[in-house]
């Protein structure tokens, strides 16, 4: 079986000819060029697209971090080659404020929504949702081609928002109005701010395609014997980020709707008493509520950043359990913890708001709810801890991600007990403290959770491993240069340093971190290098990589190992296989592992009842 | 020159990362991969460890090396409850973490793989996972209690004998106004403003009480040992109040004023003694991203003794004034105070701030 299909192992190659048919299923059209990478509706291209445009836009949103690091690090210096590229937002070698400002918001809207939400369940929930609960594609592969196009024409836009002259967006990725409503207010909230909102719009068009989609695959389209119990944690995972995004996604909508319309139509949704100085005019809207907006933001901003984390904490799970070479401890813990997450996401939203006039008493139910979130992201650790306890482990550089995730996701969630503490949050909130432990536990963790992913699947994606020495070298500096850049951060925050500064020369409270600041940039600068080698890793090997020659390179027991090397369209040839048990058969009664394909025997330990 | 120099060097570091990585590919073959595979683990468990063993030095170290430049001595009562907050969570974060991360990397460097060895297949075991669901449930009700009971003191009502002192932020700078001698701060219209005419805050001068207010732009004067209530405005988009020496920070949001209070404790005075910095001063930082100019919306706190608080007020024009110099002429009323009411209000003042 295996030789056979090593005669298509040029499925993951640009190449025009037509892919290998199976006789046995019903996909016998012919294949174009166009249809087959562009406008395909196969799960498993739809995932790639995702995945490499979603690249794309991380070297995008690293490049704009290395540019205000520069700022950051060397405020007294100039940078001639930035007015090269960037014209008069960098007059004379300098980041100007505007710019600054168009920076760091585009940096936090593309690595949030573009990198680490379409870029990641994206291409996971596509990737890997049909392969492991064994379908043949999506509930709907037209509806999951339309949502890859929705990003791709939502990125287009928010790419072009880049050149307009008054710039792009630039009041912060949160975009708060009155700042983002008002032209006169900022030159990022002129023509740059519609194409974000639009942008963005779209952006929720294609979440919401995607996310229903995963929804109704996990629900119904599950192979035999494969009940909801026996799905790998990948697929929870995927499953309560696909219903998060559900739910929470519209509200964003209707609040940037609300922003449309007091930019466009005169009203005053979030607009009161405003005078500005830029125009000496007051405006006559009254009676709305800038808070409004951020009730309405943080709706969708909070359970967002779970959207973020969830996959990947069900990629590191399945990733680690195959690795350690050992079942996932407390499978129905890790679930049932998910499913908590996913329910405390949506009630604790004002903990974002805890200074802007909340009701002190309503606040108090806030920081409850909020710290409630510790105890189940502590019983996944735990879990964690004690699936890597007596394993045998294997350091792929899937695992090595997978153990630094847990490190950061640890580091991480510690900090959010201080910040969920409303009485710290008034020293903390919007100085370096909140920077650091959201870059640690969303950004770099899943970064870490996604890199995981890639490495442990990329076998499956292009049939090619990747290179293992270069992947150590990536995981060893990333690792180590996110603790240098973002452990010292909070120490900045505890000294309550702002976020959002450019420059802190003109103050005397925060002045004391110039080399600290110099320090974190220059590393920065070579994490961002490194990650640069890792696409290049990446790239290199979808076309030279050492070919994967046996099915399930990882000796993995769940069903994407059980297709050919390079699957076509339809996943399996022949039969979709029965599942017979759980997907965390590994060491049981002395066997190393036992996919999720073979049948429980008669004289076989007791403890798989999943 | 220089720039392309140093993309010339990244590209060549590319390079040769890039060929020792091929050839070690090769290396491996040759090799064979187990023994390649086997190698690696080892080299990787050992990393695991040291990074650990170092990282927590580094931690260590860290701490050593910043605990001088921040978290200087709180500067009101309030940043004193926050500061022990802060060290209760330190600590009882600061026990997990360290435990958890020892564990995560011991564990990955002393199960690494070996030729032979079992993993033990040990699926769930619902007792331990009951002990850490109770022991973390534990540990953050101690924190909520801590945390709850200090949040209502902070935000509780200010004192009565509190001064009111509001303040306003616009793009990109601070507004204080001061209520003058009625105690009452008179009405105002945002559609009144008019910076021409000195009125930046809009105030309404057919209301009578609005005429002594006192509005400037220099510095925010409180007096040590005095509570003080923050009235928290703005006048166009999102800003925020951050007093990082007291701890404390509240939004001000247009058309929908914020407070907070707290009790200053040291003068500026004695807060240039203290940090050994003659340049010492309270800023009030704006943390609300707010425009082009939000990293430079500095505003300054003076906090000073009750007696050099009067003088400074005494020596103030009201608003109404400075808006209608004509007015200066005549003898007028409620700009300078006459001389034995400032005594009582200083008398005032004194007294609240010895109980």
């Amino acid at each position: 079986m295996s030789q056979e299909v090593n005669l298509n192992d040029q499925v993951g190659a640009m190449t025009t000819h037509e892919v290998h048919h199976d006789e046995h299923h019903g996909h016998h059209h012919k294949e174009t060029f166009i249809t087959k990478y562009v406008f395909s509706q196969d799960h498993k291209m739809i995932a790639k697209q995702f995945l490499i445009t979603g690249i794309i836009w991380a070297i995008i949103g690293g490049l704009f971090s290395v540019m205000f690091r520069l700022q950051l690090g060397f405020p007294n210096e100039t940078f001639p080659f930035l007015e090269n590229i960037l014209g008069k937002w960098a007059a004379g070698g300098k980041i100007q404020p505007e710019f600054y400002y168009a920076l760091t918001t585009m940096h936090g809207t593309v690595l949030v929504f573009f990198v680490l939400t379409a870029g990641l369940s994206g291409t996971f929930s596509n990737f890997l949702i049909p392969l492991q609960v064994g379908a043949r594609d999506m509930a709907s592969p037209f509806m999951n081609m339309l949502s890859y196009w929705f990003f791709f024409v939502a990125s287009i836009i928010m790419i072009s928002s880049l050149f307009v002259q008054t710039g792009p967006a630039s009041g912060g990725w949160t975009v708060y109005p009155p700042l983002s409503a008002l032209g006169d207010a900022s030159e990022g909230s002129k023509i740059g701010m519609d194409l974000w909102l639009i942008a963005m719009a779209l952006f929720v068009v294609n979440s919401l395609l995607g996310s229903l989609n995963y929804i109704s695959t996990i629900l119904n389209m599950r192979t035999k014997g494969m009940s909801m119990t026996r799905m790998p944690l990948t697929i929870w995972a995927l499953f309560f980020t696909a219903v998060l995004g559900v739910l929470s996604f519209p509200v964003l909508l209707s609040g940037f709707i609300l922003l449309l319309f007091d930019r466009h139509a005169g009203t005053s949704f979030y607009l009161s008493d405003i005078f500005l100085a830029s125009t000496q005019k007051a405006l006559p809207n009254e009676g709305g509520s800038a808070i409004l907006y951020q009730h309405l933001f943080w709706f969708l901003g909070h359970p967002e950043v779970y959207i973020i984390i969830l996959p990947t904490m069900g990629l590191v799970s399945d990733v680690m359990s195959a690795n350690a070479r050992k079942p996932i401890f407390g499978y129905m813990a890790m679930v049932g913890s998910m499913f908590a997450i996913a329910v405390l996401a949506f009630l604790v939203w004002a903990h974002h708001m805890f200074v802007t006039g909340l009701n002190p008493f309503l606040g108090a139910f806030f920081v409850l709810l909020t710290l409630l979130i510790a105890v189940p992201s502590a019983i996944k650790v735990f879990n964690w801890l004690t699936t890597l306890w007596r394993g045998n482990l294997r350091f792929t550089p899937g695992m090595l991600f997978s153990i630094g995730f847990v490190s950061l996701f640890i580091s991480g969630g510690l900090t959010g007990i201080f910040l969920g503490n409303s009485t710290l949050d008034i020293h903390l909130h919007d100085t370096y403290f909140v920077i650091a432990h959201f870059h640690i536990v969303m950004g770099v963790s899943a970064f870490f959770g996604m890199f995981a992913g890639l490495y442990h699947w990329f076998p499956k994606m292009y049939g090619r491993y990747m290179n293992n020495t270069l992947a150590y070298i990536h995981f060893w500096i990333t690792l180590v240069g996110a603790y240098l850049i973002f452990w010292p951060m909070h120490y900045q925050g505890l000294a309550g340093v702002p976020r959002r500064y450019l420059d802190f020369s003109g103050w005397e409270s925060f002045n004391q971190f110039d080399g600290l600041n110099r320090f974190i940039s220059i590393v920065t600068i070579m994490v961002f290098a490194v990650q640069l080698l890792f696409v290049f890793n990446f790239f290199y090997s979808i076309f030279k990589g050492r070919r994967v020659t046996t099915q399930n390179p990882w000796g993995a027991t769940s069903l994407e190992w059980t297709t050919p090397i390079n699957p076509g369209h339809g996943n399996w040839e022949g039969e979709i296989p029965e599942v017979h048990r759980w997907a965390y058969d590994y060491g049981k009664d002395g066997r190393d592992f036992i996919p999720q394909t073979e049948p429980i025997s008669a004289n076989e330990s007791p403890e798989s009842k999943h | 020159m220089s720039t392309l120099l140093i993309i010339a060097i990244l590209l060549l570091g590319f390079i040769v990362v890039f060929q020792i990585a091929k050839a070690s590919e090769y290396v491996s073959v040759l090799k064979g991969e187990k023994k390649t595979f086997e190698q690696n683990n080892k080299i990787n468990g050992f990393l695991l460890l040291a990074f650990m063993i170092l990282g927590l030095i580094g931690v260590y170290w860290c701490n050593e090396l910043f605990k001088g430049k921040i978290l200087g001595e709180a500067a009101s009562d309030h940043g004193e409850k926050i500061d022990t907050m802060l060290y209760i969570t330190i600590a009882i974060t600061g026990i997990v973490f360290v435990i958890t991360q020892i564990l995560l990397f011991w564990f990955s460097f002393k199960y690494q793989y070996k030729e032979g060895r079992k993993a033990f297949y040990y699926p769930h075991n619902n007792k331990l996972e009951v002990i850490w669901t109770v022991i973390p449930a534990i540990a953050l009700t101690v924190l909520v209690g801590f945390g709850l009971y200090y949040w209502f003191k902070i935000t509780g009502d200010a004192p009565k004998e509190a001064n009111v002192v509001e303040i306003t932020g616009k793009q990109f700078g601070w507004i204080y106004r001061y209520p003058g001698k009625d105690k009452v701060f008179g009405k105002k219209y945002y559609k009144n403003i008019d910076e021409g005419k000195l009125n930046q805050l809009g105030l309404i001068w057919d209301d009578k009480a609005s005429h002594d207010d006192v509005v400037t732009n220099e510095a925010m004067y409180l007096v040590v040992g005095k509570p003080v209530k923050l009235i928290i405005n703005s006048r166009d988009v999102v800003h925020d109040v951050g007093l990082a020496h007291f701890r404390m920070k509240m939004d001000a949001v247009p058309g929908t004023p914020t407070t907070m209070w707290f009790t200053p404790k040291y003068t500026t005075a004695q807060m240039k003694e203290k940090t050994g910095n003659p340049d010492f001063e309270y800023e009030i930082s704006c943390d609300q991203m707010c425009g082009k100019g939000h990293y430079s919306m500095k505003g300054i706190v003076k906090v000073v003794e009750p007696a050099e608080y009067l003088l400074w007020l005494a020596k103030q024009k009201s608003n109404y004034v400075m808006s209608n110099p004509e007015l200066e002429s005549r003898p007028a009323v409620p700009v300078a105070a006459p001389a034995d009411s400032t005594v009582t209000a200083a008398a005032n003042i004194t007294g609240s701030n010895s109980n």
